[in-house]
């Protein structure tokens, strides 16, 4: 199965009815994750990469039309029931949501809450699944887990909880682990914790990770493939190393320079002037248009650009792909 | 947990100090002489005046009270002016009707208003969630002696299946009990029903879209599990405050639905007492439901504790 991804997402849409009409969360997106590799989501609130990630899973909200094809294990999960996508959720797709204060349940032990997929999945009973737990609490570095499982989420740090919450998204030993902003409620120090577990842990379980995050430090620190995702549609996308080295995008480009600096203490943080267009109102053209420095001509403004190679597998969706050495990660 | 239920009882004694304190004055100012009232047309000077001696109505206001209140610690609540049979006695008969009505009351608003409520939040939008908000718009509009009277002409009057009113107590016959509180415990029942759907209706759709709601779906569980498991135990911790309110109120006698069905409770008794300028009655009256109501509050506070473990009761 080395060569087939885990997940394959293939023109994936996602538009939700709202009052205010229909708004477009996510405008067609491909990309796909293989076993024991790390792709990561980067984009602003709001570009999509939170909902693509969930629609694509069945947890989108009730009021989301979803399109497209998404294959997990080679099972279209457009295809075939809610039933079976449930099923398929948690056993083999892991979720860790973004904020570890208020995605556990608060009347719920830690134990119970860790164990309750491997007996809905696994068929373990209320005993093995508790001692399961104890495992899992365990992998996950929580000081003595025989104890703990038992204890209540808000008898934990935030940082403990997020570790609760990936003892919980491995329970099954999912084929997928998705993290959705999974250390941006945390503090520094946590966060960097945070990210070696998960590294740590998809190393020793080959768990393919999709890594949704706005945070450029960790992509560089962890992912093999990333896709830059702005008004629900991605603008580029590639291995890491060569979307750092040589972003192609204008939105790239901004992006990558508006990582605070450490060498510039005192200046003022760079940022990218204007906002990012409506889901209810997307332009018929490049989307990034009214915020970008470069404005080529008019197809801009009325074209959408299509994605095309820069080199290799790194693919921008521009007329007017930028020629920068950029820096190396 | 000893330590907080001895200290709220204590809190308790001294709310129950300001309620006597309060009734006593409010009391004072309502117009109408009771002594008079109760002699009716047997009324002469020299009986009146003994029987205002006999009542300490004619010491000062302050004796009176600490009098009252020196005799309630004893469980002596003072006497009938009306019948004079002790006010203690008068008011502890009253309670296994109140009580009986009550509770069934409550168990049958339970019964509509958990399905309801929690079926309407879960298919929010459906036919059922707009059924159920009819019939809580329904419920909380219609007076409850309009149902009452309702109630008796079809249950008791066309159909013929239940008395149209009295009291047989529980202990003494469970079945004429059954028929007789079935109209009045329903009519209460449905609008204490129709209050909660809207409340638990309201409570569920808030602890689902919970994050930890999410959690739990994405770990792949049943519907029903996570209904079950993650939303229903965090959205019935607040509906246990609403219930508790509702049962303590009901204690405290439904006096129109009382004096509708002529059911002996405490609502019933209260309005006697106060038609007959029954003082020491109503005195009684009031301090019970007091008494009940500071009671349910403190079995809610430790309740708490039981199904939401971040309150710890110290």
């Amino acid at each position: 199965m080395s060569d087939s991804p885990v997940l394959d997402v293939e023109g994936l849409a996602v538009t939700i009815g709202t009052r205010r009409g229909p708004a477009r969360a996510v405008a067609g997106v491909d990309w796909s994750v293989q076993a024991g590799q790390t792709l990561a989501l980067v984009g602003e609130s709001g570009s999509g990469k939170s909902m693509s990630v969930l629609a694509a899973t069945g947890l989108a909200p009730r009021t989301a039309r979803v399109t497209g094809r998404v294959r997990l294990l080679g099972t279209d999960l457009t295809e075939v029931s809610p039933e079976r996508r449930r099923r398929l959720r948690g056993r083999h797709v892991g979720f860790v949501f973004q904020d570890p204060m208020t995605s556990l349940n608060p009347v719920l032990t830690v134990g119970r809450q860790v164990s309750e997929a491997g007996e809905e999945h696994l068929g373990l009973t209320r005993r093995a699944a508790r001692a399961r737990a104890v495992e899992l609490l365990d992998l996950v570095g929580i000081p003595s887990a025989a104890q703990r499982v038992d204890a209540y989420p808000h008898q934990f740090s935030g940082g403990m909880r997020q570790r609760v919450v990936i003892a919980m998204a491995l329970a099954c030993e999912p084929d997928l682990l998705i993290a959705d902003e999974p250390t941006t409620a945390l503090d520094v120090t946590t966060q960097a914790q945070i990210v070696e577990l998960v590294a740590d842990l998809q190393h020793r379980l080959g768990t393919a990770v999709v890594w949704i995050t706005h945070d450029l430090g960790v992509v560089a620190g962890i992912a093999d493939t990333v896709a830059v995702m702005y008004a629900g549609r991605i603008v580029e996308q590639g291995p890491v190393d060569a979307v750092f080295a040589h972003p192609a995008h204008p939105y790239t480009v901004a992006l990558l320079a508006a990582r605070p600096d450490p060498a510039a203490r005192g200046a003022d943080l760079v940022t990218i002037p204007g906002a990012p267009p409506s889901p209810w109102e997307l332009p018929t053209g490049c989307a990034f248009f009214p915020r970008c420095p470069v404005r080529g001509d008019a197809r801009c403004e009325h074209e959408l650009p299509p994605l095309v190679p820069v080199s290799g597998r790194h693919q921008v969706r521009t007329f007017y792909p930028q020629a920068t050495d950029g820096e190396d990660r | 947990m000893a330590r907080f239920v001895i200290r709220r009882l204590l809190q308790s004694a001294v709310v129950l100090l300001g309620v006597t304190l309060v009734v006593f004055l409010l009391l004072q100012l309502v117009p109408g002489d009771p002594v008079r009232v109760a002699l009716g047309t047997r009324f002469d000077p020299q009986t009146y005046e003994a029987l205002r001696a006999r009542a300490g109505l004619d010491q000062p206001l302050v004796v009176q009270y600490f009098d009252y209140l020196r005799r309630a610690l004893t469980g002596d609540l003072g006497v009938s002016f009306r019948s004079g049979r002790p006010v203690t006695s008068i008011v502890l008969e009253r309670l296994p009707a109140t009580l009986s009505l009550a509770v069934t009351a409550v168990l049958f608003a339970l019964l509509i208003a958990v399905p309801l409520g929690i079926l309407s939040a879960v298919r929010s939008g459906s036919f059922i969630d707009h059924a159920a908000r009819v019939f809580s718009q329904f419920g909380v509009s219609v007076p409850d002696f309009w149902m009452g009277i309702m109630g008796i002409l079809l249950f008791a009057g066309v159909l013929g299946w239940l008395p149209p009113s009295g009291y047989v107590a529980l202990t003494e016959d469970p079945a004429r009990w059954a028929s007789h509180v079935a109209l009045p415990a329903a009519t209460v029942g449905l609008v204490t029903a129709a209050i909660l759907t809207r409340f638990i209706r309201s409570s569920m759709l808030e602890v689902l879209a919970e994050d930890y709601v999410r959690t739990a779906e994405a770990k792949g569980l049943r519907t029903r599990t996570v209904v079950r498991r993650h939303v229903l135990r965090n959205a019935l911790i607040p509906v246990v405050t609403v219930v508790a309110v509702q049962l303590a109120s009901l204690l405290g006698g439904v006096i129109v639905i009382e004096v509708l069905f002529a059911w002996p409770g405490i609502g019933r008794l209260t309005y006697d007492a106060v038609q007959a300028r029954d003082y020491p009655v109503l005195q009684g009256a009031v301090l019970l439901v007091a008494a009940l109501f500071l009671l349910m509050n403190l079995l809610v506070d430790i309740l708490y504790a039981r199904l939401d473990p971040r309150i710890t009761v110290e």
